[in-house]
């Protein structure tokens, strides 16, 4: 289904503007969609356990803010390791408070939210913050001539997939997510593999915001501003669904690169810039019906014999 | 016997009890099995069978008593820790995750590791494993599939394969073969034999006694939370495990009618009442103080008809009338304001408030009753009042009825909470479909109890039910429906069940 809809979109920007199917704007939408596509990498972890984290965008905004803030001369390799720690941190207390307080995801990751990006406001006193050049550098870097952001992205990716695919964490938060109380029954660590989705979400979140600081080397206050809603979109345009246990690990990768290519196709035809939120809200929109779409009983339905 | 092997069985209950909100649901329950013996367990819903086996694998903790295996004490804390002294829970509700795929849910909480000491899944160890397993429950599926494809019987022969998938010392099977064709119900009998050549005790919970007395080699039956039997399978016949079940004969459970006056009011009419469905030509009367039964297969048009009475679905033809009152199709508050009250088939989806407290749901449907003064503000006093007076005359079994949610109640509790919210309004005509369903037979005698002495005060009470005991117990008049039409009428002292059952196939009689 993404692939059909991938497809389209490549035909009509393609006809709409000849530089679109440039071999190096393929590479740049691949480029730009890495930070959204490691964002979502963590979401669609939360979604699959049936939550949702709101508070992604501030987790990204804190790691930028302390990596720009304090680690000015550090080896980008510090900076890295700050911001994803950052974000864990970020990410492990909402966890906590969701599991151990039973408050719902949607409530805790809002206060958050709000909490996170002031507390950032705070640190920086509302001012820009830098990357350090090394870390600027790195964000137009190749490594063996492919870009450092896309090997950056690939190995959350791996990571991702090996979560998923080849530990236990995969079938169990997805049996969470179907079904809690059946999950405990069925000696699932319940608390500890929501409260470590949590964690991973924050941690992905802010190798996210690293990518992305280190592609735009400035952050302002609004750094990573409504993040939550592209990435939940592209984790349910990929596939998984937003009301849990439903997904898989490549889900965000093809999501990202969709919302990517969207964003920048209208770029590439010149469109309006005010029409970017509509269209936008548009995918959105289309994301979630898919999902509802998905879960008709009708198409669930599979006559078998006997 | 293996228990000659040193006399010691592999599992041993002492005394074991436990308690819900104050509630003793088991008293002192003792049995053993021994390994290579299967225990087979009956008893009533609510009699403590599901809490018990809960207890065994971890799901529940228990309050008092012991649990030796193999001689050893035995307290898992979690089903996990269960899991891994060898006990193995084949749950009632189906525990199957339909998201996962059939290898996932045969090894979820105890993947193989491909190394020790990594979090790292032995994919293809997991697969032959679950090839393995598949093939001894005789299920023909890839280990990929994932489970929302399967059929219900096949997910149940997969819930069984995953109890096969640690080393078992003990097999507890509850209820398994309700979803089960003939086939795969003999196909299970088959492992089951195998499995107690290996020397597994198994603990075999159902409510089919053809079942039991087949395959147990020793019988537990339990009551009120109580062993009530607890025999060597030898000569024991059904009827034995039902009284010990029930604890008396059915009979007594009815309480006696003294004769009626001798032309009583009649009350409600219906006459050539249908809706050009499922329902046709229906005609009948009530008068105050009858019980009339309604018997018929599912589908027959039973419950449609007391929707129609109740006016919560229309009619297109005749009529209905209570009193002098004609009542309009679908007309729902005419019949409310003329004493019709209707308690439904399923209480937990039509009737109750599950997370509303047992006040709240009683007083539902009469708050307008207590409403005072030109801002029709709740007489909270009064309202207190009758609820409690209502408890007592219906022996409602829970806390403080402000605070208590009706989830937490049993179901003979819950369905007595519909009763009570129908009561407050003093109905003149009470449509009951299903009174007792899922309801222990101490509470059964309660409704009944219940039921004959508000057709004594003078109200007229229709009874749907497919039991037939409970009709030929409690009414005075029952009415075969088939195929949306009454085919025939039984009055009391020609009851007779055989005759009452071949009218409800549609089988003319006489």
């Amino acid at each position: 289904m993404p692939l059909l809809f991938f497809g389209v979109l490549l035909l009509v920007f393609g006809t709409l503007s000849p530089r679109f199917l440039a071999l190096q704007n393929l590479q740049a939408i691949l480029v730009q969609s890495g930070w959204l596509i490691v964002v979502a990498l963590g979401m669609n972890l939360v979604l699959l356990i049936a939550g949702v984290d709101l508070s992604v965008g501030s987790a990204m905004y804190l790691g930028a803010v302390a990596v720009g803030m304090g680690l000015s001369a550090e080896p980008v390799w510090v900076s890295l390791l700050a911001s994803v720690m950052v974000g864990a941190l970020f990410g492990a207390i909402n966890g906590m408070i969701i599991v151990t307080l039973n408050v719902p995801a949607f409530i805790v990751t809002l206060a958050t939210t709000f909490i996170g990006r002031g507390l950032g406001i705070f640190i920086s006193s509302t001012k820009i913050v830098y990357a350090s050049r090394p870390v600027a550098e790195m964000g137009r870097a190749d490594l063996s001539g492919i870009p450092v952001p896309i090997w950056l992205t690939t190995t959350a990716v791996c990571a991702s997939w090996i979560l998923l695919r080849h530990t236990p964490f995969g079938p169990y938060v997805r049996t969470i997510g179907a079904d809690r109380e059946g999950a405990r029954r069925a000696g699932v660590p319940v608390a500890l593999i929501a409260c470590s989705g949590y964690l991973l979400c924050g941690a992905f979140a802010g190798l996210g915001g690293f990518i992305s600081l280190s592609q735009t080397s400035a952050a302002s206050a609004a750094f990573g501003q409504n993040a939550e809603f592209l990435a939940i979109a592209a984790a349910v345009l990929g596939g998984t669904s937003l009301f849990g246990g439903r997904g898989s690990w490549w889900a965000p990768v093809s999501g990202g690169i969709l919302i990517t290519t969207i964003q920048n196709g209208l770029v590439m035809i010149d469109a309006n810039p005010y029409a970017y939120p509509v269209v936008t809200g548009f995918v959105i929109f289309l994301a979630a019906l898919l999902d509802s779409v998905r879960s008709w009983p009708v198409l669930r339905y599979r006559p078998r014999a006997g | 016997m293996n228990a000659a092997d040193g006399g010691i069985p592999r599992l041993k209950v002492e005394g074991l009890a436990k308690s819900f909100f104050n509630v003793p649901v088991l008293q002192g329950v003792s049995f053993e099995v021994n390994a290579g013996e299967l225990l087979g367990v009956v008893g009533e819903n609510g009699s403590g069978k599901s809490t018990t086996m809960n207890i065994l694998a971890g799901v529940l903790p228990k309050d008092g008593g012991r649990i030796l295996l193999d001689g050893r004490s035995f307290e898992p804390a979690n089903r996990r820790e269960a899991d891994a002294a060898g006990i193995s829970f084949t749950q009632q509700e189906l525990s199957i995750f339909p998201n996962l795929s059939v290898a996932e849910n045969l090894f979820l909480g105890r993947f193989a590791r491909l190394v020790k000491g990594l979090p790292l899944v032995a994919r293809r160890r997991m697969r032959e494993e679950t090839r393995e397993l598949l093939r001894a429950v005789e299920l023909d599926v890839d280990p990929d599939t994932l489970a929302e494809s399967l059929s219900t019987g096949e997910r149940q022969l997969l819930e069984i394969a995953r109890g096969l998938a640690s080393d078992i010392r003990v097999l507890i099977l509850d209820e398994p073969t309700t979803s089960l064709t003939e086939r795969e119900a003999n196909r299970l009998f088959g492992i089951i034999a195998r499995l107690k050549e290996h020397g597994v005790a198994i603990v075999y919970v159902s409510h089919v006694l053809g079942e039991i007395l087949r395959l147990a080699d020793r019988v537990l039956v339990m009551r009120d939370g109580r062993v009530a039997l607890s025999e060597r399978n030898m000569g024991l016949t059904s009827r034995q495990l039902v009284f010990a079940m029930v604890g008396r004969s059915i009979e007594t459970l009815f309480p006696t009618r003294s004769p009626r006056a001798a032309a009583p009011a009649q009350i409600l009419e219906a006459s050539r009442v249908g809706d050009q469905g499922s329902v046709r030509e229906i005609s009948l009367t009530l008068s105050a103080g009858e019980i009339v039964g309604v018997s018929g297969l599912m589908g027959s048009g039973r419950s449609k008809l007391a929707r129609i009475l109740f006016g919560l679905d229309p009619h297109r033809d005749g009529y209905i009338r209570v009193g002098t009152r004609a009542l309009g199709a679908g007309d729902l508050g005419a019949r409310l304001a003329a004493g019709v009250a209707f308690v439904t088939e399923d209480r937990r989806r039509d009737s109750l408030l599950m997370d509303a407290t047992v006040a709240q749901n009683m007083a539902l449907a009469s708050l307008p009753m207590f409403a005072r003064g030109p801002c029709r503000v709740i007489d909270e006093r009064k309202l207190a009042d009758k609820l409690a007076g209502l408890v007592d005359r219906l022996s409602v079994r829970c806390g403080d009825i402000n605070s208590t949610k009706v989830r937490t109640l049993s179901g003979g509790n819950q369905q007595k909470t519909v009763l009570a919210r129908w009561l407050l309004r003093n109905p003149t005509v009470l449509l009951l479909d299903e009174p007792t369903r899922g309801i222990d037979v101490g509470a059964k005698e309660e409704i009944y109890r219940l039921l004959t002495d508000l057709a004594e005060r003078g109200s007229a009470l229709l009874v749907i039910s497919s039991e037939l005991e409970e009709l030929t117990g409690l009414c005075d008049r029952i009415l075969v429906i088939h195929r949306g039409r009454i085919v025939r009428e039984f009055s009391r002292d020609q009851f007779d069940r055989a005759a009452i059952l071949r009218a409800a196939f549609g089988q003319s009689d006489v």
